[in-house]
């Protein structure tokens, strides 16, 4: 039985396609996953095992490089405020702060409501708009604590939902169509497809 | 073998000139010429990462002298290398106080504590205050990352010598690297634990004491160990191990880097199986497997009762004097657990003193032992550097761990080819180029197929597989090593050996290695015991004797009425497990040796013997390479070696077999035979010799690669030889030195294979690594590994039965029914339903083979969704 | 004054609202690049990047001529482009990816050709949510016009682009460890040599890895010609490039200037550009291109825009990243913050990196929040030098790849430059900025 919903994993099939080895694909399917559940879940992970052809530790060790991948729970909205140097200089540490106080939850954690975590985050690349905060990594330019807490009622109130999509959906235009040019052979890499059928061997149960 | 010509480069280290091979890697070529570099994520058998940075040294350059990584870096002609450099040595203590940054100061607590290779580089260059005044890095104590290993992260180095392992070398990626940064981790799925049959291998290289093994943990001490190297007997790969023990008790056993066989790898089992032997105090009950028998047993008004040797030994001379009275009254069956020596003693005494030809080292579970001998037989790494290995085997990584790794190392790593004819599931079948699923009462027509490339009508796979596979093999097999066994128990040999018989013959130029399982026992049969076969594998077509199933048959006929088993347990080991109890039943005399076991319950006298790592001797494995095995402990109550036993049953019944002890038997099979033996058990430290084969012998590493020299574990302690004794055989021998060929087997005879019935299912009964036997009921920490009775089926034949995985159905065989949960696996052909031999139900009943007979060429049976 | 006569090479449309969509896009001059290279031999479009000298726009500045060419000598299987961009204070591809996607697709196709690659991959900051979708919508309406796919535009040659989401790991845009992640595997930088993807990259195969920003530049080169390229900026130092502007200015931004022509001061001072330090504070030091590369005084202000000039002094131009920080910056501060950052983002292989960055951290911040000790000043040195021996720029390394080295930058240059700062916040038992 497939976790993942009939679109997603349509799209995760779409997604394999694109690459000459299963593997690669692991961090757009970890995107699909955490855009079905919200997070990255036991039961997304052993999914995105069985199609990339590893194991669910690799899978999940994989995930935790990425800061993108929550393997807990997180809120509807994830604040990322970022703190770094062009930030710092233009008070970030204050808004870091004041988005605690307004969301009442402290950095890492998720509001008592479930709606919002809140992040201290490393650069966003969005330096001319400093101090920096996405929500769900789009870009909502409120440098000051006023235009902060406007963008937090308007998110409360739904009126940035198309703006703002929950958290875990990233990618929201479809790729059109598969490959068409010839593609170079690429020789199976044995030792991961091995590793994974080994996984995949059933065992029997305990 | 066409000789390989080396040129070398000249590189020079610290001002000295050195040679080297090209390619090899720096930090190699500096430790063959006496410099040592420290490491830690560097191992000799994994791919070099680089990437703990402790073995930096500088290098010459276009651009100046620059620090490198040694275990990376690859040497060419005219290197410069400066390995004792301030610029060096700052480097290096540098990348060690930023490792000792965050390592706990819990030394005198930890199991690495005397052997850590962290530990010594810190004395040895530590400035031994820490300028690391911030809180150290915390996480919860030691999570249990599966049932034998335990996780201590705070310990770890991240050199990731583990996962390395796991992912690369064992193919279990179930433990990985999660984690960035600092807080990188080793660590496993909530979903899945580290269950590897291979994770042992992680504790015994990780660098620290982060991973611990469940049954060493806490348990001594390294500087209170004594060691010594010996062979692993587990199974039949014969794995060079380090053996240690505190006072008299075995506390761990480790991987030896022996390069043609083991390459430091062991198998879990082998390595824990060491609980086994010390035997479980707690159990008084001789029947069960994990008692170990400790004194003589002869039985007196129905019970077992302890007697001194001198009269065990007189009840069973008497016995086995008159059984042997009548012709054929009197036969032998088991020997595998035995030593070469131990193996020949008995010999000696059965065909020499008892005149009988009734000799089985087997269990009717193995293959003919004349036809094995008559293959030319390929070494381990023949078959691991082979072009092509086919194998016609179970599950190798279930059967024979370590030769499992080398095959999957040859295709993972160096991309050679696997060609698999699969029984059901099988961990090479992952890496095999091509796998042709077999099924039960079908090995002979896919050989043939192989051959003649004409598809059978009954196979389940395609003629363009079956081209592909050819295509592969090649016409005369010329660079083609085929790894054959026994697969399924409970079809008849006969299809294997007929089978093999037709690879032998269509393929002339292959070779072949036995991938029979049983500790010792190519040595037993290589030690004449199997009926037709003489010491130093030689052959007398002219006698005639009976196997172990041939004998059983006799017993319950009345025609034998004797039987003496040479340690193991019939009951354990036969498929017909019915048949084994009507003729112990019907036995007038059952004299059994070694270790206890349900046959105990029938025995008239119990002879307890010496069991591995209490014994010296030698051993032959698979290969037929002949190695020492070595006594760490001083076997418990009164077992006696096997020589000695069956030397005063000799005496006991008025002669002498001229075997005095175990240097003494181990002279004579050499200068009787030729056997490599003597030889052998005086160069103990060794790889051991390929019979037949006076290669020069490998070097040897260090029993711990990593390790910092002057610690305790890169020592491996080799036995004194003290031999000198003459021999003063009076009996004559009994040996004719002529191998046994093909073409002396005869003409092949029409193999008859009845039609499967469309409503049955074919019976493979596969082995599995944690079986039922002794090994594993005896290690409290293997045995909850113990299989249990799941019948394996294709997804056509669940859904034709309208059963799901964990649905219990019922079981019809030829002599009763069952009933037994089924789970999915496509591994399983169509039609063919697999369950591990020895597997247990939830009662921890053995059920599948008293359902069957064993005596049709193949099993079957009927399931019914319940 | 600042020189700004040069065209605006790859901003040029990014004033219109809808740059981003494919019709302004051809209204604009798209695609006649590719057209125009198509009707060119593969190895010409290649020579005229050669000539152009465009130095790679990723920080290293290898050019991408060059780079390509070495790599003739075994057919290359795939083109990567990065687009990763997470050099803290560097935003400039980011303004490429959302504002002008087609033409870097543009750009990537010329590239693809000029390296007959039909394969190729665009491997985007998983971050710039909106980056992607115009990314991919860019590729969605190349494959439409037949830009990409079978026998693009009639010519005979195919190739496909696929894009690849990043998930939140600066490591990624180290080309090796973009290579792996790729491939699906943790962003692990892969140990040299092999020194290059050329030689072994993206599935072992021979791979050209190239930045966002020096994909950009194409369409405009096979345009005009490599000559009119090179005929902007000065020595090394071709072509306009953009700056990414941060930090202390009245007026932070993305500019496209020419190299070379302008200055330090000319970037921050001009009133098109960055317009002055705030309240007119004095410069304290600024980060010349990327939290990697050791800071200047404000002695070194009137040094040209040019890779080499800053190469010279000891430090790099990096990203194209500029951080002004006045008087009224904590440099402490700065630094310890530039070390977290370090220490989140080192991918944790190298034990000198990874043990180092956190122990420099923890130190840090123990002097900026008053926990500092005399003696740490130069403890501080002493594991950076262990990290980055001698502390020289380029410096000399201990680990696999330069993100172990770049952790020194900062808090050497600090120190150096500031060491009173240091035992100021010592003696006063924290930082009066506070
Ligand atoms: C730690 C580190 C981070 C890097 N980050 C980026 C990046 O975000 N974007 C980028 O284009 N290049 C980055 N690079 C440089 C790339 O490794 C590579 O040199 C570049 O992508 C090549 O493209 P170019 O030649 O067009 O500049 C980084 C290098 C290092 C060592
Ligand atoms: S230097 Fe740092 S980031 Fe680079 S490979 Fe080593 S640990 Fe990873
Ligand atoms: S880097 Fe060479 S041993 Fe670890």
């Amino acid at each position: 039985m497939s976790h993942f919903r009939i679109d997603i994993r349509q799209r995760a099939e779409e997604v394999l396609a694109l690459y000459p080895r299963p593997r690669s694909a692991m961090l757009p399917l970890l995107h699909l996953a955490q855009e079905q559940d919200g997070y990255v879940s036991d039961e997304g992970i052993a999914e995105v095992a069985e199609l990339t052809l590893t194991t669910p530790a690799d899978v999940r060790g994989t995930a935790l490089f990425y800061d993108m991948f929550h393997l807990e729970p997180v809120g509807r909205y994830v604040v990322s405020v970022c703190t770094n140097i062009a930030c710092l200089l233009a008070g970030g540490d204050e808004l870091l702060e004041h988005a605690s106080d307004t969301l009442g939850c402290a950095v890492g954690a998720t509001s008592s409501d479930g709606l919002f975590t809140l992040e201290e985050t490393e650069c966003l690349a969005d330096c001319n708009f400093a101090p920096c905060v996405q929500v769900n990594h789009r870009y909502v330019r409120t440098t000051t604590p006023d235009a902060f807490d406007t963008v937090v009622s308007q998110l409360r109130a739904g009126t940035l939902d198309h703006d703002v999509p929950p958290h875990g959906t990233l990618i929201r235009v479809r790729r059109a169509g598969g490959l068409h040019a010839p593609r170079a052979e690429v020789a199976a890499e044995r030792s991961v497809a091995s590793a994974a059928r080994e996984a995949r061997t059933p065992k029997e149960p305990k | 073998m066409t000789d390989v010509i080396r040129s070398t480069v000249t590189i020079t280290v610290n001002g000295r000139s050195i040679e080297a091979e090209p390619g090899e890697l720096l930090i190699e070529a500096a430790e063959r010429a006496g410099t040592y570099v420290p490491r830690f994520c560097y191992h000799p058998r994994m791919e070099p990462v680089g990437i703990c940075r402790m073995c930096l040294v500088e290098v010459d350059s276009p651009r100046g002298a620059t620090l490198q990584p040694a275990c990376y870096l690859k040497v060419n002609d005219g290197m410069n290398v400066v390995t004792d450099s301030e610029k060096v040595k700052k480097a290096q203590d540098g990348v060690l106080e930023f490792l000792l940054a965050n390592h706990p100061l819990d030394c005198p607590v930890c199991d690495k504590g005397g052997e850590c290779p962290l530990q010594d580089q810190t004395l040895a260059h530590g400035s031994g205050e820490t300028r690391f005044i911030e809180e150290k890095r915390h996480f919860v104590k030691p999570v249990e990352i599966g049932a034998l290993v335990l996780l201590d992260r705070e310990r770890c180095i991240q050199c990731a010598r583990c996962t390395r392992f796991a992912a690369d070398v064992a193919g279990d990626a179930q433990i990985a690297f999660a984690g960035r940064g600092d807080l990188i981790e080793v660590a496993t799925s909530p979903t899945q634990p580290f269950d590897s049959i291979f994770s042992g291998n992680t504790v015994q290289i990780c660098p620290v004491g982060a991973l611990t093994a469940k049954p060493y943990r806490f348990n001594a001490r390294p500087w209170d160990l004594e060691q010594i190297e010996s062979t692993c007997t587990t199974c039949a790969v014969g794995c060079r191990v380090a053996v240690q023990s505190s006072g008299n008790r075995l506390t761990r056993v480790l991987g030896v880097d022996s390069e043609p066989v083991n390459h430091g790898w062991l198998c879990d089992k082998g390595r824990f199986t060491l609980e086994s032997i010390d035997g479980n105090e707690e159990s008084t009950n001789p029947l069960n497997a994990a008692t170990r028998i400790t004194e003589p047993l002869v039985r007196r008004n129905g019970n077992l009762v302890a007697v001194s040797w001198g009269e065990a030994l007189g009840e069973a001379a008497e016995l086995l004097r008159r059984a042997s009275t009548t012709a054929d009254g009197l036969g032998a069956i088991g020997g595998a657990a035995l030593t070469n020596e131990g193996a020949f003693a008995w010999e000696r005494l059965l065909r020499g003193v008892l005149r009988t030809d009734h000799i089985d080292a087997q269990y009717g579970d193995g293959l003919s032992a004349a036809l094995i001998q008559a293959l030319p037989r390929a070494t381990i790494d023949e078959a691991a550097k082979a072009r092509v290995v086919v194998t016609l085997t179970g599950d190798l990584r279930e059967e024979l761990p370590i030769l499992f790794l080398r095959l999957r190392e040859s295709a993972v790593r160096f991309q050679r080819s696997i060609v698999e004819l699969n029984f059901g599931a099988s961990a090479l079948g992952s890496v095999a180029q091509i796998s042709l699923p077999v099924r039960p009462g079908e090995a002979h027509l896919v050989a043939q197929a192989l051959g003649d490339g004409t598809l059978p009508q009954e196979v389940v796979f395609t003629q363009r597989e079956l081209n592909d596979a050819r295509e592969l093999i090649g016409d005369g097999g010329e660079g083609v090593v085929f790894v054959v066994g026994r697969p399924n128990v409970a079809e008849s040999a006969e299809v294997i050996e007929h089978a093999i018989r037709l690879l032998a013959t269509q393929f002339p130029r292959a070779k072949f290695l036995p991938a029979l399982r049983r500790s010792n026992v190519m040595g037993a049969l290589d030690m004449g015991l199997a009926p037709k076969l003489r010491p130093g594998r030689g052959y007398d077509a002219e006698s005639v004797g009976r196997d172990t199933l041939e004998q059983l048959g006799a017993i319950r006929s009345g025609e034998q009425t004797a039987i003496l088993m040479l340690g193991g347990c019939l009951l354990g080991n036969v498929l017909d497990v019915v048949g084994a109890r009507e003729a112990l039943d019907t036995a007038d005399v059952v004299i059994v040796t070694g270790h206890g076991g349900a046959s105990l319950a029938y025995a008239d006298v119990v002879l307890p013997a010496a069991v591995q790592h209490e014994r010296l001797g030698t051993v032959t494995n698979i290969e037929g390479r002949v190695t020492a095995v070595a006594p760490k402990i001083v076997a418990p109550g009164s077992a006696w070696p096997d020589v000695a036993i069956a030397s005063e049953l000799a005496e006991e019944l008025g002669q002498s077999i001229g075997l005095a002890s175990v240097e003494l038997a181990a002279k004579t099979i050499e200068e009787t035979t030729g056997y490599p033996a003597l030889s052998v058990l005086n160069d103990s430290t060794s790889d051991g010799v390929v019979v037949g084969d006076v290669a020069e012998r490998s070097a040897r590493r260090p029993l711990d690669p990593m390790a910092f020299p002057g610690i305790r574990s890169t020592e491996s302690v080799g036995l004194g030889a003290n031999t000198g004794t003459t021999i003063s055989a009076d009996i004559a021998s009994t040996t004719s030195t002529m191998p046994v060929t093909l073409l002396e087997l005869g003409a092949f005879e029409k193999l008859e294979v009845p039609l499967a019935d469309a409503y049955s299912l074919r019976v493979n009964l596969s082995r599995r690594l944690y079986d039922n036997g002794i090994a594993v009921q005896g290690s409290p920490s293997l045995a909850t590994l113990k299989a249990v009775s799941v019948l394996h089926l294709n997804h056509f034949d669940l859904d034709r039965l309208g059963v799901v995985t964990g649905d219990v159905v019922g079981v019809t065989g030829a002599r009763g029914s069952i009933r037994l949960p089924v789970a999915l696996d496509d591994a399983v052909p169509r039609g063919v339903t697999e369950i591990a031999f020895g597997s247990l139900d939830a009662d921890g009943n053995d059920v599948v083979r008293p359902i069957l007979d064993g005596g049709d060429v193949i099993a079957q049976v009927r399931l019914e969704s319940a | 004054m600042a020189t700004l006569t040069a065209p605006r090479i790859v901003l040029s449309r990014a004033d219109y609202a809808d740059s981003h969509t494919l019709s302004r896009y051809l209204a604009t001059g798209g695609y006649e690049g590719l057209r125009k290279a198509l009707t060119m031999f593969p190895e010409a479009v290649a020579s005229e990047v050669d000539q152009a000298s465009l130095l790679g726009r990723g920080g290293a500045g290898f050019p991408a001529g060059r780079k390509w060419s070495m790599l003739r000598k075994a057919p290359i299987s795939y083109l990567v482009v990065n687009g990763d961009e997470s050099e803290p204070a560097t935003f400039k591809d980011h303004l490429l990816l959302e504002r002008d996607p087609n033409q870097l697709v543009e750009g990537v196709i010329i590239a693809a050709y000029a390296l007959q690659v039909s394969s190729v991959y665009i491997f985007v900051r998983g971050e710039f949510a909106l980056g992607l979708e115009r990314v991919q919508q860019a590729v969605n309406d190349a494959y439409e016009l037949g830009a990409l796919g079978s026998k693009i535009l009639g010519s005979e040659f195919s190739i496909d682009v696929v894009v690849h989401p990043g998930a939140g790991a600066y490591i990624c845009g180290e080309e090796t460890a973009l290579i792996e992640a790729l491939e699906g595997k943790r962003g692990f930088p892969r140990i040299k040599p092999p020194f290059f993807p050329a030689v072994a990259g993206l599935y072992g195969e021979p791979t050209v890895v190239n930045n966002v920003e020096t994909m950009s530049n194409l369409p405009w080169i096979i345009n005009h010609g490599g000559a009119a390229f090179a005929a902007l900026g000065g020595g090394r130092s071709t072509g306009t490039r953009l700056f990414a502007l941060a930090g202390r200015v009245n007026n932070p931004g993305v500019f496209e200037i020419e190299m070379v022509k302008n200055t330090f001061r000319d970037l921050i001072y001009d009133p098109q550009l960055g317009g002055g330090v705030i309240d007119d504070k004095k410069i304290k030091a600024i980060i010349p291109g990327g939290v990697s590369a050791p800071w200047f005084g404000p002695d070194l202000l009137d040094l040209p825009l040019g890779q080499d000039e800053v190469a010279e002094k000891g430090s790099m131009l990096g990203s194209g990243s500029i951080v002004v920080m006045d008087e009224t910056t904590c440099v402490v501060r700065a630094a310890w913050r530039i070390t977290k950052f370090f220490s989140r983002e080192s991918c944790g292989q190298c034990t000198p990196c990874r043990e180092g960055s956190g122990w420099i951290e923890r130190a840090m911040y123990r002097v900026e929040h008053g926990g500092g000790r005399m003696e740490d000043i130069d403890l501080l040195l002493d594991l950076c030098d262990n990290i980055a021996p001698g502390l020289t720029w380029p410096p000399q390394q201990t680990t696999i790849c330069v993100l172990g080295p770049s952790i020194p930058s900062s808090v050497h240059s600090a120190i150096q430059m500031f060491r009173d700062d240091f035992v100021e916040h010592v003696t006063n038992g924290g930082c009066r900025h506070d």
